[in-house]
This record gives structure tokens, sequence and C-alpha cells, in this order.
């Protein structure tokens, strides 16, 4: 087990020099650069912006510096927008806030979506199978740029409830919003899948021997089938927690969070190379990490899978 | 005074093409300590009829009668108490030895749970107990090979588990529902001498399930022979084999393939076997019979008792069915 983790973790290098050499090509392939602007510049000082940003040098030379300075010295180079301030510090500051509303949103999406998927499998047929897809259904087609408007609506002008944007340090206050706006659709997913994969075990003939065994409906759902009914979710999970702590541009727009998500895209607009270099090697990282943890799980739920 | 009686028991099912009738009114008995085949071809009912005995039929299923057990109808009985007799008082193996262990638990884990439950014993009581159970149906290394998971067991030891852990609280009863169908022969000829090593040591009663005329001959009792949901006829296992007193028995009988004689082509039973959704009104095997009166599709047949003790259902009279 622990020579498979070190070989996938090796692995894990040349898939990362891949994903920087691919996007690095795309990234310069797109017309435009970082200071280009309505109002050309005089020559003069395009040139030494460019020295001074190393833009003059021949592309697989700055991305072997690139390259070099991340391997030696952690260094990710720094922001073309904000002056002053290197990538590591823009990530620095944004990832925690979105790794904190991330994780609890993918707290809610197991906890919520793995219920409501057993509840409805076990009532399958009855008003509450029909409520739980239903609900399923609702909120996976109700996006989340939906979603939080909805929400200010109601829980901060209406209610007054919840302060209507900002981070404040991560206080639960200012959590519960973007957590709910973003758990939601993957709760749902998560949902569907449950109930399907939960409804073929149930119908397996494992699940008949138990019943013969005489063993309670309680000690059936728990102890036999739910470990293999989330088999399907497992795979489900690894993509969908790198998406909730990335793919949050929408709650870091509506609810100013400052996390990850807004740097991701306002560096694509301003052509901010190293931003959004950072956060591309960043989200990868992350990506083969939890695939990783993935088929550790597996490997742990699925006594037929060694590795 | 019998162990487990079934009366009128039929079984229907709601699919999207309308209800199936899987079983119609059958009833059969079984004593202490007896065996009794129930035998016919697929689709013949004879897995429902146990399902729905152990209230183990798909959702879809529903079952009226009685099936009475020490005095009760299980049919009526709350799931609690069900729970209790399941295991304790009737226990059941099935088909699909592959898929009838969970494939994510030990084996001591399975095992131990009955006992824990039925019998409240500690969990390492439990095992000791399973691994010497193990160990009565034959697995070799039992102590240490409890602990293991189902896919490092051949099929044939798999079906020795479930029939270790069948036994584990020492049932009245074992409903066996094809425990060999889907093993090599060499392998089911073990199971079936294990199974009725059990029924000498235990004095445990065996519902045996199958549609293998080889298997009944040498080790039940008494054999029952169902087509379409119905009996056609039952009686004592020697009686039904030397002399079949139903057309159906009697096509199966010769359909048994016989290395002692030089018979170039086996012989089948013509046409196929009923639409459980359309049965005929009369004899569900009226269609398929080289016997067939005129009255057969239209008037379902009574289960008559005759001679030593027998019953069938046919209106063909006994000295006609001969081949």
């Amino acid at each position: 087990m622990l020579s498979y983790i070190i070989r996938r973790l090796f692995v894990a290098i040349p898939t990362l020099l891949v994903l920087i050499i691919i996007s690095f090509m795309l990234m310069f392939a797109a017309p435009g650069g970082p200071f280009t602007s309505e109002r050309a510049l005089p020559q003069a000082v395009m040139d030494n912006i460019n020295a001074r940003y190393g833009l003059d040098q021949p592309y697989w030379k700055q991305m072997f510096d690139y390259v070099a300075n991340i391997v030696l010295h952690f260094d990710f180079g720094p922001s073309f927008q904000y002056r002053d301030r290197t990538v590591n510090d823009v990530i620095a500051q944004g990832f925690p806030v979105t790794l904190t509303y991330g994780f609890w949103s993918f707290v809610v999406a197991i906890l919520a979506g793995v219920s409501l998927g057993v509840a409805a499998a076990i009532r399958h047929n009855t008003w509450l199978d029909y409520l739980a897809v239903g609900v399923s259904i609702g909120a996976q087609v109700l996006p989340n740029f939906v979603m939080a408007p909805i929400l200010l609506l109601v829980f901060t002008l209406w209610l007054g409830w919840l302060p209507g944007g900002g981070w404040n340090g991560g206080q639960w206050q200012y959590i519960v919003m973007p957590v709910i706006a973003l758990s939601t659709s993957y709760m749902a997913s998560i949902a569907r899948i449950t109930r399907s994969s939960m409804l073929e075990v149930l119908n397996s003939g494992f699940i008949r021997t138990a019943r013969a065994k005489g063993l309670p409906t309680s000690r059936i759902i728990f102890q036999h089938a739910l470990k293999p009914a989330l088999l399907p979710v497992l795979s489900y999970l690894g993509p969908a927690f790198v998406a909730m702590i990335t793919g949050s541009v929408v709650v870091d727009v509506y609810f100013s969070t400052g996390g990850i998500g807004q740097f991701f895209v306002n560096s694509a607009f301003n052509r901010d190379y190293s931003v959004i270099m950072g956060i591309t090697i960043l989200v990868g990282a992350l990506t083969i990490l939890f695939n990783l943890l993935v088929d550790i799980a597996y490997a742990w739920i699925d006594p037929k899978i060694r590795y | 005074m019998s162990l487990l009686e079934i009366e009128n028991l039929s079984v229907t099912f709601q699919t999207g093409d309308g209800p199936v009738n899987a079983v119609n009114g059958v009833s059969l008995g079984i004593d202490k300590g007896e065996t009794l085949a129930i035998v016919g071809e697929s689709g013949s009912g004879k897995s429902q009829t146990a399902f729905a005995a152990m209230g183990l039929l798909a959702q879809n299923g529903k079952a009226t009668g009685q099936v009475r057990y020490d005095g009760r109808n299980l049919l009526e009985l709350p799931q609690k108490a069900l729970n209790k007799i399941r295991s304790q008082e009737i226990a059941m193996i099935f088909q699909d030895p592959m898929t009838s262990l969970n494939p994510y638990m030990r084996i001591s884990d399975q095992m131990a749970e009955v006992l824990m439950l039925h019998k409240g014993m500690s969990k390492r009581d439990a095992v000791s107990e399973a691994a010497k159970m193990l160990d009565a149906v034959r697995i070799p290394d039992a102590k240490a090979r409890v602990t293991m998971y189902p896919h490092e067991f051949s099929g044939g030891m798999r079906q020795r588990i479930m029939i270790a852990m069948a036994l584990l609280c020492k049932p009245r009863l074992l409903i066996a529902d094809e425990p060999t169908t889907a093993l090599d022969v060499t392998v089911q000829a073990q199971i079936m001498q294990l199974l009725g090593e059990i029924r000498y040591e235990f004095g445990t009663a065996i519902i045996l399930i199958t549609h293998d005329l080889g298997i009944v001959a040498g080790f039940c009792d008494r054999t029952l022979v169902m087509y379409g949901g119905q009996i056609m006829e039952e009686g004592a296992t020697r009686d039904v084999f030397a002399a079949p007193s139903h057309p159906y028995t009697l096509g199966l009988l010769k359909a048994v393939p016989r290395l002692d004689r030089d018979d170039s082509e086996l012989a089948t039973i013509a046409g196929e076997p009923p639409d459980m959704s359309k049965l005929p009104k009369g004899c569900p095997f009226s269609q398929r019979c080289e016997f067939v009166l005129d009255k057969c599709p239209s008037v379902r047949p009574a289960l008559e008792t005759f001679g030593d003790d027998r019953r069938r259902a046919c209106h063909v009279p006994v000295p006609e069915v001969t081949p």
C-alpha cells in the first residue's frame, strides 16, 4: 500500500509538468498580454516592463525559469496585476477562505446527500422517495448563480438573519450562505447516486441472505448495504471536492468572500500569467491528490481491491 | 403434526405488464427431520414458494394463504417476530454462493452477527463458535480462514460457508434453494453429502428445491412436483420415481440423460414453460401434455389423494399415464 502511494506520487510529477507545459502554451497562444492596453505604451517603456518580468525571453526559457523557480524556491513568481504581491501571497490569502467554505460544503453535501439517498431507497416508491427525488432534481437544476441571489434576498434582505457578504475571518454567519449555495447541487447529485446504487444493492443476493438471517432492517442497511452502495458515490467525490474548493467564482462574487475563485477569473481576464499558472497548478495538484485519496478509500471499502 | 405447513399459498407480483401469478394455491407440509424435494423447471414457482414462506419476496410480490409454524401464520407475523424465527428456527441457503455472501464483510463478522443477535453471544465467543461450525462443514484450517473475505474462497467452499452460517443456531428446518446448481458436478456431490450428514447429525428437516432429479432420488424422503405455480403430484420419492402418476413427472423422468441406455437422442418435453401472466384456466401443463383431454385446458384438476399417501392433480386416470 505504502509503495503504491509513493509510486502514485512519483507519477504525479510528470503529470504536473505536462499540465504546466500545456497551460503555458495555451496562455501564450491567446492574443494580447498583461500589459496590452487600448493606448499603446511607448516601445521603450514596453521593453522595460517586458525585461522586468522576463517576457523578452523566448517562451521555452520563460517556461524553464518558471519551473526551476518552483522546484528550487517554491516561488510561483510575482503577480503581473497586483504590484508588490507574489502569486504565493495571492494564494496564501485566498486559498484558506476557499478551503474553509469548500470543506464545509463538502461535509454538508455528503451528509445531506447520503441521508436523502438512503432514505429514498429504503422507502422506494413512497411519498418520501418521490419527495427526495423531487428535491434533488430541483436542487440540481437550480444553478448556484440563481441560488445565491435568492439566499441573499431571503436571509439578508427579508429576514435580516445573515450578513450579505464578506468573510470577517470566517465567522459562521459569513460561511452559512456560501456553503448552502455551493453544496446544494453536489448534495443533489450525491443523493441521486446513493439512491440508485442503494436500490441496486438492496436487490442483491447477500441482502436477501441478511434478511433470511433475521437481522433487523437498520443493521441490514448500515452494516451490509451502505458500504457497497457508497462505492459509486466515492468515485464522484474526488472530482467533486476539487470542484467545490476551486469552482467557487460565483460564491466569491456574490458573497465577496475573497477566495481564489475570484482571483482565478480576474487573472484570466487580465492576462495575469503567473496567477493563472499558480492556481492552475494548485487545482491540478489537488485533483491528483484527491484521486489518490479516492483510490485509497476504495481499497479500504472493497476487500477485493489491493494495491 | 407437521413442522411447517403451507396452505393454499399464492404469490402475485405486480409488474409493468400486469400481475404475474408465480404461485397458485400451493399446499404442503413437512415433518420433523423429514426431507422434502420440490422439483420443477425454471419459473415453476418452487423458489417463490420458499421465499414467500420466509417473507423474502421482492417488494412487488404479495403472498396470500397460510404458512403455519408452531401454530403461527408466518405471513401475518410482524417483522420482529418473524426475525426471531428466521435463522433460529428456519434457515435458508441460496442458489448462487458467489452472490449470497456479502463480499465486503469478513466471514467471521457475517457469521458472528447471527449468534450475537439470536443467542446474545459476545463477539469473541461467536467467532470461535463460527470457526467450529466451519470446521464441521469441513473448511480446512477453519480457525485461520474464518477472518477471510468471501472472494478468497472457491464456489464450493462458499456454499459450505453458507451452510455453516445457516446451521449456527441449529434450526429445525433448512430450506435449500438449488444449493448445487451453480457448482461443478464433483462439488455438487460433496455438498449433497454434507447436507445428508447434517440431516443425521442435527436432525434438521430439509426442503430441497431443485430441478435436478438425480439429486432428489438419492436424498429425499418425499418429492413434490410443481409446474406453473401449482402442485402436479406428490408422494414418497421412490413411488414417484418408480410409477409417476402425472404426465409432467413422466416427461421429466424421461428427460433425465442416462448412460446405461444407448439412446441417440435425449427425450424432451415439447413446447415452452407457460407465461405466468397468462395461465390457462385449466391445467397449466395442458398445452404441452401428450395425454391431454378435451376438458384439460378449461377445467383445473383438483389435487386428489390416492394410493399410498400420494397426491396428484390430473384428469387422466392413473393407469393411462405410462410411457
